[in-house]
Parts: structure tokens; C-alpha cells; sequence
């Protein structure tokens, strides 16, 4: 399928989200679009998909003008999208998901569907079980069964939007194989991502879009510089490190087992010392995000015990846990970490009440304007923090944290940022162990982890399988351990 | 009736759990969609009156509950309306609507009180009504009653087995991943909240011509509505759990007034009050058994696991949130 984009603009009230947008997709190539959070790229899919209407310009799909305007209507042209977000039923089943939109009238259609999917997943070699729920599955696994389900319905040009945030290594190895599959087969992918890397082991063709216009177009063989730069205009440095001094034991964990998650965390035993920063690895729901929340107090274990600078927490609430300097920030900014509605402004005033009868609205904003200046958060102390971008929301809820915090736990800390926000994350929080905090962090990108962590700490189905020294092992130990296959 | 009769017993809990049964699947099939249709109390009052008023004008018992249906049915879609295409709270729009109707009942039907009228009568069915005791409890009662007991099997089958019902349930769940996918979130919400409403209607005409037959103030069916709001949730939103409910209030109930002839000294309001705490306390312990650590001490017990499984229910993940396309 070969798909034109002439000249699109997508203005909402002053914002010009893409102001003149013109690329061409191939048939049966991976185009690549690249480009930082608020480039536009996730817009311009969504009018490609018919998700939203554009406010001018042409979409030519095989040399023809077409007008549509629902995703319905691009699905019979056979172009298909998988949303950032999952846009799925996660309490129905596998197989539900998966009919879901597919079928009409009133005469049970499974076990057509079921031969269906299952002639699917073997073509891709993909594990997914037609009676599982869909909310026991790990994003990788949801990704795919969305494809497969597009696929189905007979798209000819396929978009991803970012499909390789929040997956493991294998997953994406397993995806990418599909999609160059796919392309070989005469279909057209369109890759949308804000990793240079997946767009350098993936894409045939890569455009770059910058503050909603194309800044370039390149084929392969890539200059990673050059891309950069098309993408962030200056480069943006690594983070630099020094080394740090351990100090006493902060958080220690005996034989601790707890529920939750995909797996729950079934007997865990570890330490972690001042000033240490210390990786989480291992597939969506293996046990991390248990044990994040159960060091934060958000959960308490089944069994087991848990120390914090040497005490027992066993009966502590959570207001205890606050006290002794143990900080806990979720994966969904949004949902758990702020709160939607209130402005900056409101968030400070929130986390810094002293006694008294009324809210000292001018301390609060005045601590608001400092701090979004010291953290260079993109918005004012009257912006609602929904408003905000991810990144600017992550920038909010460190700003938002004491100075003195013993122990920061952090799930997914830089999920969809770019690579200039995630750098100053990692800027920061480096501050952080400087002042002998530790910091705990999970993440679903081994590379990322081997850049800035001291230790990494490998979960897999519930329990830790590998526990060690960043020097002391590789992407190769990490990456067999990840999936259940470290010695 | 001081004499413990087990065959009529279960036979009134049957007859009796009408009216209630048919709201609470009326509103399931709502609030699976999404939408809350909080009017339920006011509409099932509206919809006894309208049934009375036309069958003791036209004759026609059919007429009544048809008009009956239309009524539930209008007032959800008042709700829908302006939850789907107005973008109001389905809460306020709900509760006003409540009021409005019950008043609008009273009002309207004042004429109407305490008129002898026209009911349903029985008809035994041939051969199954033979069975003994099945036969008593089950088929020796009026049409409502078959219906009913055919509609918690037509629901289940219709949401579970069909495809439109999985079109049902995934609008309730993501409106968003519906639209993505060419599933049009406003019509299917309308449709069916409608439907569901019509099921309200049909509960309030059971009630004046069937149940408690006549028209007055009050009617006796004041805070069905509500009852049947709560057992939508103790049914976790599935339609033969929910008429499980049903059945069990209606049992106690009934229950109760054996109670006040075996307990003269106590006072009647005592076995009058009595099922409400008591469905609050079941709802308590099914809710205790669903809880996390309660599935984990169950452990590997693979049985265990799935009774606890079918006993869960969360809500529709979209109940109550008015969709609006980006």
C-alpha cells in the first residue's frame, strides 16, 4: 500500500500540533517517524487512522484522494493503528478482544474466530492463548494480539505508535520480527517512535518531525548525529556520573512474599545501602512493581519482613513510611502520582500545609514559581497538571519530593519521555545518591538500566534471579535472566 | 399461614420476586453498557400507573404492560440522552428524573386510586405444571413469572453468547477501543439503555396489574427502584448472579412474614426491615471472599480459585463516565 500525505495541518485553537505535514510511504517498506514528545507524530497518526479529523490537507492512498473520517472508514481503505495506549477490553477474554468489532448479527461466530487467531499467532510465533484474560497480559502480549486483530480485518498499512515503550527485549525482538514480515508480504508499516535505535535496526525510510513540520527525510544507511539533530535541533548530552560512597543498610527485605500483579513476589531477600542506585529488570509484571510498592508501604507483605534503617515496618502504616524518607513514585503519573484537576499551584499548597485554618495561597505560589523554574517544568502555577506533558509531569512530581528522602522508589521513571527529559531525570536523581539517598527504579530498558544503575537486580516470575554489580555482568547475562534462563 | 409449607413458600418467592427481578435485569443490561439509569425508583411507579391507567381504559392487560414498557423505556432515554449527546452527569440526571417521575405518577394517576382493575390471572402450564413440586414452584403462575424466568436465560445468552453482546459489553468497558474499532459507543448506549429501561416499565406494570394489583398512593412498590440499583451491584453486573439476588431477597421477604406469625411479640417492622441489613451483610462476605488474600490463602487449589472467580464482579470500567470523542 502506498500512502501519501499532503500538506496536513492539525491546528487545536492557537496550537499548531502539525502545520504542513507531507511524507510519502512506500509500499512494503518500514518508514520510521521520529521525533521528541509534542513533535506531532502521534497527531498526524491519529488523523492517518481516523482516530481525528485533520483541519486541512490530502491523504492519497494508493494514487487515490481519500476523505475519511472514522477509524471504521480507514479500516476498509485497510490502514489500522495500535494506540499508544492499548485501546482494548482488558476484563474480557483474549478471544473477545480479539472478535470484538469484527463480528455481526446475533449467531455465536467463536470458533471461526478461534481458527482465525490461532492460524495468526502460529504465523508470527506468538504465545497468546485465546481463553486468557486480556488484563493477566503483559503489554508486549496485549500489542499483540492487536496487531494480530488488525491484520484480521485485512490492513494493508499498518501504524504503531510507539510500540516499544513499557516492552521487554524479547518482546520487541518478536515484534520486530512480525513487522519485517509483514513488509515482506507487500504490507506498509509505519513505525512511530522517539528511540533512534528502533528506528536504526528497523526502518527502511525515516522522517523526522520537529514542533509539527518535517525537519528531514533520510534512508538508510543513517548518521545518528544527523537524525539527532533534526530531532532536538542541538544534541542533547548522556548523563555524566561520578562515583558514590554506600553508606548503611536502608531497606532490607527477609523471605518476603506479597500478592498483586501478574505474578505477586514470592520469597525475596535483598538489601539496599545508602547511596545506592539500583536497577529493576525483568518482563511487565514480574515481581517489580510488587516490590516497589511493598518497599514504599503502598502494600504489605503476606509473609516475610521488611526493615527500614534497621527497624522493623511489620504494623507501620504508610504515614510512617512517609516520615522515615521512603518516597514511592508509580508508573501512571496521572492516575496514581498527581492529582488531575488541581493546578501546580494547589499541589504545593497540598504538600506543604502547616496548622492553621486557611491555605497560604501565597507561599504555595510561591514555592510553585521556584520550583518550576529550578525544574524547568513547561507550564505556570495555574496550569491544571493534566495539561502538562509527561515529561513535565514527571518534572512536577520530583519537584514535588523532600530534599531529605531516604529512599526513592521510582516504577518506570522515564516511560515515554524523550531522550533530553529522561537525561535530566537521571541528572537529577544522580543528585539524589550524591546526598547518600538510594534509589530503586524499574525498567523495561536493559540499556537504560546498565547506563545508570549500580546494581541491577534481575525479577523473574515473582522471584529475584539474578542480583548484581553493573560491572560485573552484561546486556547478554541480563537479557537470559530476564526471561527465566540465568545459571 | 402458621403452617411451614416448603412448595408454597418457594412458589411465592418465585411470584413475588418479579417485579424486582425484571428491574434489576433491566438495569444490568443499562449499566453494562455504561450508563447509570439512576431514575429507576420514579420510572418503575411511572410505568405501574401507565400500566393500570390504559388497561382499565382499554381492557387490554397486553396494552397495559406494552404502554408500561414504553414509559421505562421513554424516561431512559431521557437519561441517555442527555448523558450521550448533552454530555450531563447520568447522577443528577438520574435522581431529578426520580422525583420528577414519582410525583408525575401520583399526580397523573390520582384519578385512577383505588379502583378495582383489571389483572393478570393465572395460567398453569399444561403437563409441566403436573410435575410435583417443580411444578408447583415453577410453572403454576402468571405470564410475568414465565417471562421472567425466561429473560435471565435470554440475557445471559444474548450478553455472553452473541456477538451484539459482546458489542454491549466492550462499549461498557472502553467507549474509546469501540470507536477505534468502528463501534459506534452513542447508538450502542442508546440502544440498549433503552432496552433496559423498557425492562423497568415492565417491572412497574407487574407490579399494578400482577403483584399488587390496583393503583394507589402509595402503590407498594416505592424503593423497589432502589433495591434493585443495589442488587445490580451485589449481581456484579451479571444477570443470573444478579437474579440470584433477586430470588434471595424476594425469600426474605417472604420469610419474614412466616416470622411474624411464628414471633407475634415481636414487632412486625422488625421481619419488615430485616432483609435490607441482611443483603448489606451477604454483600459483605461475598466481597470478604473476593478480596486478594482470601484468593491467595486459597492457594493452589485450582477449585477453590474458580468458585472465588465466578463469585467476583467488577463494574463495566466505563459505568457512568459520559464518552466524548478526542
Amino acid at each position: 500500500m502506498r500512502i501519501d500525505i499532503r500538506d496536513i495541518h492539525k491546528h487545536y485553537g492557537s496550537t499548531r500540533a502539525n502545520n504542513g505535514i507531507t511524507l510519502t510511504v512506500k509500499p512494503g517498506t518500514i518508514h520510521g517517524i521520529l521525533g521528541e514528545n509534542g513533535a506531532g507524530k502521534s497527531t498526524l497518526m491519529k488523523i492517518l487512522s481516523g482516530y481525528i479529523r485533520k483541519t486541512s490537507g490530502k491523504i492519497l492512498v494508493n494514487g487515490s484522494v481519500c476523505d475519511y473520517h472514522t477509524p471504521a472508514q480507514a479500516a476498509k481503505l485497510g490502514i489500522g493503528m495500535l494506540y499508544q495506549e492499548p485501546l482494548d477490553f482488558p476484563p474480557l477474554t483474549v478471544l473477545d478482544n480479539f472478535m470484538a468489532g469484527q463480528t455481526r448479527g446475533i449467531k455465536n461466530q467463536k470458533d471461526f474466530f478461534r481458527k482465525k487467531f490461532e492460524s495468526l499467532v502460529d504465523h508470527f510465533n506468538f504465545t497468546l492463548n485465546a481463553d486468557g484474560a486480556v488484563e493477566k497480559l503483559t503489554i508486549g502480549e496485549r500489542q499483540q494480539l492487536e496487531i494480530l486483530r488488525l491484520l484480521a480485518l485485512g490492513t494493508e498499512g499498518l501504524i504503531l505508535d510507539e510500540p516499544t515503550t513499557g516492552i521487554s527485549r524479547e518482546q520487541k525482538e518478536s515484534l520486530f520480527q512480525a513487522l519485517k514480515k509483514l513488509a515482506s508480504e507487500g504490507k506498509s508499516v509505519l513505525l512511530v517512535s522517539h528511540k533512534l535505535q528502533d528506528a536504526e535496526t528497523l526502518c527502511d525510510t525515516v522522517t523526522v518531525l520537529r514542533e509539527g513540520v518535517v525537519t528531514g527525510s533520510v534512508d538508510q544507511p543513517y548518521d545518528a548525529g544527523a537524525i539527532l539533530e533534526m530531532m532536538f535541533g542541538v544534541l542533547p548530552g548522556t548523563p555524566s556520573r561520578s562515583a558514590v560512597e554506600y553508606g548503611e543498610t536502608v531497606l532490607s527485605m527477609k523471605q518476603v512474599y506479597g500478592s498483586g500483579g501478574r505474578t505477586g513476589l514470592s520469597n525475596c531477600t535483598t538489601s539496599i545501602r545508602q547511596g545506592e542506585m539500583v536497577g529493576l529488570a525483568g518482563l511487565g509484571g514480574s515481581g517489580q512493581e510488587v516490590f516497589l510498592r511493598l518497599a514504599g508501604g503502598i502494600k504489605k507483605p503476606s509473609m516475610g519482613s521488611i526493615e527500614l534503617l534497621g527497624e522493623e515496618v511489620q504494623g507501620k502504616n504508610l504515614h510512617a513510611f512517609k516520615k522515615d524518607g521512603v518516597v514511592f513514585l508509580p508508573a501512571s503519573r496521572l492516575e496514581e502520582g498527581l492529582m488531575p484537576g488541581l493546578n501546580i499551584t494547589e499541589h504545593f499548597a497540598l504538600q506543604d500545609q502547616g496548622d492553621g485554618l486557611f491555605v497560604k495561597w501565597h507561599e504555595a505560589s510561591g514555592t510553585a514559581q521556584a520550583k518550576i523554574k529550578k525544574f524547568r517544568v513547561m507550564g505556570t502555577p495555574e496550569s491544571a497538571v493534566e495539561s502538562l506533558s509527561g515529561g513535565n509531569q514527571q518534572r512536577l512530581l520530583l519537584s514535588l519530593l523532600s530534599k531529605d528522602s531516604k529512599l526513592l522508589l521510582l516504577e518506570q521513571p522515564t516511560r515515554g519521555l524523550d531522550v533530553e527529559s529522561a537525561n535530566w531525570v537521571w541528572w537529577h536523581l544522580h543528585k539524589y545518591c550524591l546526598r547518600k539517598t538510594s534509589v530503586v527504579f524499574s525498567s523495561s530498558d536493559l540499556d537504560e538500566i546498565l547506563m545508570v544503575a549500580d546494581r541491577v537486580i534481575v525479577f523473574f516470575d515473582g522471584r529475584i534471579v539474578k542480583d548484581v554489580k553493573k560491572d560485573e555482568t552484561d546486556i547478554d547475562e541480563l537479557t537470559r535472566a530476564i526471561v527465566g534462563k540465568a545459571q | 399461614m402458621s403452617e411451614f409449607n416448603l412448595t408454597i413458600l418457594l412458589a411465592s418467592v418465585v411470584a413475588g420476586a418479579v417485579p424486582i427481578l425484571l428491574a434489576t435485569l433491566g438495569e444490568t443490561i443499562t449499566e453494562k453498557a455504561g450508563i447509570i439509569n439512576l431514575s429507576l425508583d420514579g420510572s418503575i411507579l411511572l410505568s405501574a400507573m401507565t400500566a393500570f391507567v390504559v388497561a382499565y381504559e382499554t381492557g387490554s392487560i397486553l396494552m397495559g404492560f406494552a404502554c408500561a414498557a414504553l414509559a421505562g423505556a421513554l424516561v431512559a432515554a431521557v437519561v441517555a440522552v442527555f448523558s450521550i449527546y448533552l454530555n450531563q452527569s447520568q447522577v443528577a440526571v438520574g435522581f431529578v428524573l426520580t422525583l420528577m417521575t414519582r410525583d408525575l405518577a401520583y399526580f397523573l394517576g390520582n384519578p385512577y386510586s383505588r379502583l378495582q382493575g383489571p389483572s393478570v390471572l393465572q395460567h398453569p402450564i399444561p403437563l409441566l405444571s403436573d410435575i410435583p413440586f417443580i411444578g408447583e414452584v415453577f410453572f403454576n403462575h402468571t405470564f410475568p413469572v414465565y417471562l421472567s424466568l425466561l429473560l435471565i436465560g435470554l440475557c445471559w445468552w444474548y450478553m455472553y453468547r452473541t456477538p451484539q453482546g459482546l458489542n454491549l459489553r466492550a462499549v461498557g468497558e472502553n467507549p474509546r477501543a469501540c470507536f477505534a474499532r468502528g463501534i459506534s459507543p452513542a447508538k450502542i448506549q442508546m440502544f440498549y439503555a433503552v432496552c433496559g429501561g423498557a425492562f423497568v416499565g415492565l417491572a412497574g406494570a407487574t407490579f399494578s396489574l400482577c403483584t399488587k394489583p390496583g393503583w394507589g398512593r402509595p402503590q407498594g412498590a416505592e424503593g423497589t427502584g432502589w433495591i434493585a440499583l443495589a442488587l445490580v451491584i451485589f449481581g456484579g453486573w451479571h444477570p443470573v448472579r444478579a437474579a440470584v439476588g433477586a430470588y434471595l431477597f424476594a425469600f426474605l421477604q417472604v420469610i419474614g412474614i412466616y416470622f411474624q406469625n411464628w414471633f407475634p411479640s415481636v414487632p412486625a417492622q422488625v421481619f419488615q426491615v430485616a432483609p435490607f441489613p441482611l443483603m448489606i451483610f451477604t454483600l459483605l462476605i461475598i466481597n470478604f471472599v473476593q478480596k486478594e488474600s482470601a484468593i491467595d490463602r486459597a492457594g493452589g487449589k485450582a477449585w477453590m480459585k474458580s468458585i472465588l472467580g465466578t463469585l467476583s464482579g467488577a463494574p463495566p470500567t466505563a459505568l457512568g463516565k459520559s464518552y466524548r470523542p478526542d
